[in-house]
């Protein structure tokens, strides 16, 4: 009964055991997710409206004011249809891959700091936590595309797989020259370093926060975690796993209802945790980017939304602009170009730390 | 019963159980998957032990990549399951033979402890306030500096054998060299020709 009674305490924040009054996990948890859910809905009405306004569209408008509710509207339409399963298919394996493909989009959140001390698990190794979590979510991709047992869902989901795994070795050299600068592998910390090291010291005006952040002195690692991210997460101009010029919608080709939809929403809700991690990783978190007045009463969280919406805009930019590229080429400039190109930076980042003697050392100076 | 205990418990149960599907299952793509799903119950099982460097490693290395190509090669290859079947009574005997060796090794692992007991002191670092990779990293570019460029070396020499292996110049085939493609200019490969209607050039 024991364990039972701890964990109703750490869970629902029941204090049974007398450990005194702590929030609950779960209500922090459902907190995040209802929370994160509703972001990811106007998240992609915002790009609709965007992609609608490049091309000289109004987007969504019908469905409520300016079509704020489309996204919702969508959201009822998906989940009332009929979900199909084609006769072939493996049934458990073809329902699993997009539960899979949305738990563990949502998993990542966990270690997202969005405040100082406001994340549900502040881990020693939050940004190890993220890579492996998004180094998962090939998986849904893969099962789903094999156990629809059909041609084009296959070739999109081997497609994907050889993709997602080429551009995690550059995302994961470009967090070692970030862990390099920092010295830890905790988020917060990462943020913390941002705000207690950089240019803006250097110079002795540390109000101009903005150029402390990591995106200056490693932008060509900014840029390729940019684009890395960009062919980690399938989106265009790397989407060749749903390319329907070429597989129809690739893996996603046999599925439709409420497993399309928790596909489409785990994708989202990835592309949101790889903009949370550039923000986090080179755009300084919750910081504010002018360390004045007005800018200071604005709350962290504020700033880690305002942020992570830019990079979000540029995701979507990059959606309506560019042309898909062909496919040996994403497969070129991942191994030829990045991954050389990173591993050079990785050298010549630590080098001029171990010189120089700058870096954050983890806080320990 | 505390909370870590109950994971464990739930964390190995899981884990013994789908590395026994991984050979029980018919299909082959499902026994990759349960073996990722024994891996990920090992990384938790880590995780508990708190070793969440290794743990995580375990995730991103075998789980997030040498996984997958197992999974690719697996769901590529057309294996015919009942003629691989046919020699199973045959290799039968040589199979229990090396589970019986590898069972004793294992117990033997397990057993030191109890043989001499100092092992278990020299088990657990004495390293305190310092968190689980900043010890690894201690020790392995102090301590095991040599053994550790020497692993890195012999997967290099494996990575380029692999390559060795497999890399083919045909001289009949087409290959593309971007940087030119992207240099052409129009003057030099476009003509613009003046013709008169009904002449032709």
């Amino acid at each position: 009964m024991d364990f039972i009674l701890a964990a109703l305490d750490y869970l629902l924040g029941i204090p049974v055991l007398g450990w005194g009054m702590q929030v609950g996990f779960v209500y922090k948890a459902l907190l995040l997710l209802v929370s994160l859910l509703v972001f990811t809905a106007f998240i992609l009405l915002a790009e609709r409206k965007i992609w609608a306004a490049v091309q000289m569209r109004r987007g969504p408008n019908v469905v409520g004011p300016f079509g704020l509710l489309q996204s919702f509207a969508d959201l009822i339409k998906f989940a009332l249809k009929e979900p199909i399963i084609p006769g072939g298919a493996d049934k458990i394996l073809f329902l699993l891959a997009p539960l899979l493909t949305a738990t563990l989009a949502l998993t990542g959140w966990v270690v997202v700091p969005l405040e100082p001390g406001l994340a549900i698990a502040d881990i020693n190794l939050g940004i190890l936590y993220l890579l492996a979590i998004s180094s998962l979510g090939v998986y849904g991709v893969i099962i789903g595309g094999w156990a629809s047992n059909s041609k084009y869902p296959f070739l999109g989901s081997l497609r994907a797989a050889a993709q997602m795994v080429s551009y995690e070795v550059s995302i994961g050299l470009v967090i070692i020259t970030v862990l390099l600068c920092v010295g830890s592998l905790n988020l917060s910390d990462i943020v913390t370093a941002q705000q207690e090291m950089g240019l803006a010291n250097m110079i002795g005006l540390p109000q101009l926060t903005f150029l402390n952040w990591f995106w200056l002195p490693l932008f060509p690692m900014f840029v390729i975690f940019y684009i890395s991210a960009l062919a980690e997460t399938n989106r265009p101009p790397f989407d060749f796993a749903e390319g329907e010029s070429e597989l129809v919608a690739g893996f996603m080709t046999e599925y439709s209802a409420t497993p399309y939809m928790l596909f489409m929403l785990g994708e989202y809700i990835s592309i949101l945790l790889m903009c949370a991690m550039i923000t986090i990783l080179f755009l300084g978190g919750w910081t504010s980017p002018i360390d004045l007045l007005p800018f200071i009463w604005i709350p962290g969280v504020v700033w880690f939304v305002v942020k992570l919406s830019l990079v979000f805009f540029m995701f979507a930019m990059a959606k309506t602009i560019v042309p898909r590229y062909r496919y040996d080429q994403l497969m070129r400039i991942g191994w030829k170009l990045f991954l050389p190109l990173s591993f050079g930076m990785v050298i010549i980042v630590a080098f001029v730390l171990q010189l120089t003697g700058c870096g954050w050392h983890g806080g320990m100076a | 019963m505390t909370l870590p205990l109950f994971f464990f418990y739930l964390f190995a149960i899981i884990a013994v159980g789908s590395a026994f599907m991984v050979i029980s299952a018919k299909n082959p793509v499902h026994a990759v998957l349960f073996l990722i799903l024994t891996f990920f119950n090992a990384s938790g099982l880590f995780m508990l032990a708190g070793a969440e460097f290794l743990a995580l490693i375990l995730i991103v290395v075998y789980v997030g990549a040498v996984a997958v190509l197992f999974l690719f090669v697996v769901m590529m290859l057309d294996v015919d399951f009942a003629s691989l079947r046919q020699g199973f009574l045959q290799h039968a005997p040589i199979g229990v033979v090396v589970g019986i060796i590898f069972l004793l090794e294992l117990l033997m692992v397990a057993g030191s402890f109890v043989v001499s007991p100092e092992v278990t002191s020299a088990a657990v670092l004495p390293m305190d306030g310092v968190d689980n990779i900043r010890a690894i990293g201690q020790v392995l570019y102090t301590r095991y500096v040599f053994l550790f460029q020497s692993a890195a070396a012999v997967l290099l020499v494996a990575m380029i054998g692999a390559i060795v292996l497999t890399l083919r110049h045909k001289s009949n085939v087409k290959r593309q060299d971007p940087i030119k493609q992207v240099g052409r200019r129009p003057s030099e490969t476009l003509e613009v020709v003046k013709v008169k209607s009904g002449q032709g050039l």
